[in-house]
């Protein structure tokens, strides 16, 4: 099978202030402005897919792809129901979100399209597609995160993904919805005040920007289970959009890297982050782990180990 | 006016499976059943809750995940249509639910006044989650009483399942409070299951009982553990071991529901109703009740 063709790649926060309160502070300002350059990038491409990977979409049965052509619904975030309301019509790619299961399914994950009137399409994905993608000049699709899932099952969706991008000829945009660092502040806060919840945090995510501004994909990707360690609050296994972006965008460090922002949202780290394919790489990858071409499940860890 | 109290605490386990297995008119999808276990002792415990005089129902729901404190629903009214992100297949449910935002409001209150971080939900478009539903249907299929849902804060994330039991308790005595100011009867529910590893794959049929068993063994021991303690009114060692238990059996319990409604009710020391254990998808969901008038307390199983 030849390359798929991945335009570029967007990295993006998905808590809501960009798009409900972009006014509330000058760093919510900032990242909206900055979804509004990648909202120009895509306009001004060929793109005919924008495929996103959203941390906000938790799955327990393997890996949902949102099959609906044309969702719709009024969606109210858990915390900041108080910004407002976030009414959605989207258009999705629903032969490409059939392909994507089916590619998966035959690397071995558990896969399944989800088409129902009134499914919870989640706010980082609401956030995104809404600021990306206002008019759906562009048709969609939306893939969750597995809650269980760790880094061979995650690396092995990606290609996926990108099995099926090629076999359809796409020309895609990736979307990975995510925050750096997401400690947020546990008090209401004067939006103007807002800032990263500690300088820890705030060191990370500069040195993962940097990474990003070298267009250090792969590295990132290596990097995860550090990441995860350091400045990811623990409310799932590991942290996966950088396994998730770099296996679908090619494992590897050849890419432009632009950071169009890098903003506290309510304490998180929010950056937005264009990688553009390019020539040339950044130093020699180090691959600590496996790759993995294949998902052979969990190998009965638990079970066998009682034995 | 007479002092409101806590007439009876439910812990009600909240997969959208045993609604599904029931097919009310509310649901869209059909199931050939399943899950008799569970959706008998709910039945069974919903004939009691029909012979109690309450106000209203106070639940605390793992499914409305906070971080910025604890949010409390605060219109009167909510009707639409929920469905379930993780089992849409099973579960996309038209809900008509009125809430008593006066005692929401007084619980939202005086949690404020002890120092817990707290916000009124007024957001009109919010939709109910699944676990609000799933354990109010099952424990009033009816929907003939107001009820109010708590919002879970989520500490253990955050900090560790000691904060979280920290913080849970300091909730659960400031809603008693509440509750005791107002002058209502009120229905605790703590909804959640106790273990809480699930399968990542689901059978053709999700009904099919012949694939239902726990996740693994380490899970049953542990929660066989935990009904032992209830049966033996153990209420203060269950919410001591809370963390452990939660840690080891990546239990929902995380979310603080149990540790909040026993800390509402002053840790019993009489034996909890049981009314059925059973696994779904692999978790281990147990129905059991807390009825403080010893005159009503039943060994039901
Ligand atoms: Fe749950």
């Amino acid at each position: 099978m030849s390359d798929p063709e991945i335009l570029f790649g967007i990295y993006c926060p998905p808590h809501p202030q960009p798009l409900l309160s972009p006014e509330a502070s000058e760093g919510y300002g900032k990242l909206r402005d900055a979804f509004e350059t990648c909202r120009k990038r895509i306009e001004e491409s060929e793109a005919d897919l924008i495929l996103v990977y959203s941390t906000t979409w938790p799955s327990i049965i393997g890996h949902q792809i949102q099959g609906h052509p044309e969702p719709e619904w009024v969606h109210v975030d858990d915390d900041f129901h108080y910004l407002g309301s976030m009414p959605y019509k989207f258009k999705m790619d629903t032969e490409f979100a059939e392909k994507f299961r089916e590619s998966a399914e035959s690397r071995g994950l558990q896969s399944r399209t989800v088409a129902y009137d009134g499914f919870p399409i989640d706010t980082g994905s609401i956030v995104a597609l809404k600021l990306l993608n206002p008019d759906n000049r562009i048709p969609a699709c939306i893939v969750s995160s597995n809650m269980y899932a760790n880094r061979a099952e995650t690396i092995v969706l990606g290609k996926s993904a990108r099995d099926a991008i090629a076999a359809q000829g796409k020309k895609a945009v990736v979307v990975v919805v995510s925050s750096l660092s997401n400690r947020m502040f546990t008090e209401h806060i004067d939006p103007a005040e807002d800032r990263i919840h500690s300088a820890k945090d705030d060191e990370w995510n500069k040195k993962i920007l940097e990474f990003f501004g070298d267009g250090r994909l792969e590295d990132l990707s290596q990097l995860s289970r550090e990441i995860h360690g350091q400045i990811r609050v623990q409310k799932v296994v590991a942290y996966k959009p950088a396994w998730w972006m770099s296996a679908t965008m090619g494992q590897n460090n050849n890419y432009r890297g632009e950071v169009l922002a890098y903003e506290a949202l309510h304490g998180s780290g929010g950056a937005v982050v264009v990688l553009t394919p390019s020539k040339g790489s950044v130093g020699d990858k180090e691959f600590d782990e496996d790759d993995v071409e294949h998902y052979h499940g969990d190998r009965g860890v638990l079970n066998t180990g009682a034995l | 006016m007479a002092k409101g109290e806590i007439v009876l605490g439910c812990l009600a386990p909240h997969p959208p499976h045993v609604v599904y297995a029931e097919n009310p008119e509310q649901n869209e999808a059909f199931a050939e059943g399943g899950w008799e276990t569970l959706r008998w002792g709910y039945n069974r415990l919903a004939r009691k809750l029909k012979s109690i005089d309450y106000d209203a129902m106070v639940i605390f729901t793992p499914h409305w995940q906070t971080y910025i404190g604890t949010h409390f629903l605060g219109l009167p009214k909510f009707k639409s249509k929920s469905v379930d992100p993780v089992f849409p297949n099973l579960f996309r449910f038209n809900y008509d639910i009125s809430v008593d935002v006066e005692l929401a409001e007084k619980m939202c209150e005086v949690a404020g006044e002890s120092g817990i971080v707290t916000k009124m939900m007024r957001n009109p478009d919010f939709r109910i989650d699944y676990g609000t539903i799933t354990s109010c249907h099952m424990l009033n299929p009816e929907w003939d009483k107001p009820l109010v849902t708590i919002s879970s804060n989520r500490n253990a994330h955050y900090y560790s399942p000691e904060v979280m039991n920290e913080q849970a308790s300091a909730l659960g005595i400031a809603c008693a409070k509440a509750i005791e100011e107002s002058g209502k009867k009120v229905v605790l529910i703590s909804s959640h299951s106790l273990s809480h590893r699930h399968f990542v794959t689901e059978s053709p049929l999700p009904e099919d009982m012949s694939r239902e068993h726990i996740y693994n063994h380490s899970q049953y021991v542990w929660d066989m553990k935990l009904v032992d303690l209830m049966r033996g009114g153990k209420m203060k060692e269950v919410i001591d071991i809370m963390p452990e238990f939660t840690e080891q059996t990546i239990a929902e319990t995380e979310a603080g529901g149990l540790t909040w409604m026993m800390a509402a009710m002053g840790y019993p020391e009489y034996p909890a109703e049981i009314y059925g254990y059973q696994s779904v998808i692999g978790t281990g969901n147990l129905i059991a009740a807390w009825d403080p008038i010893e005159a009503t307390r039943e060994i039901v199983l």
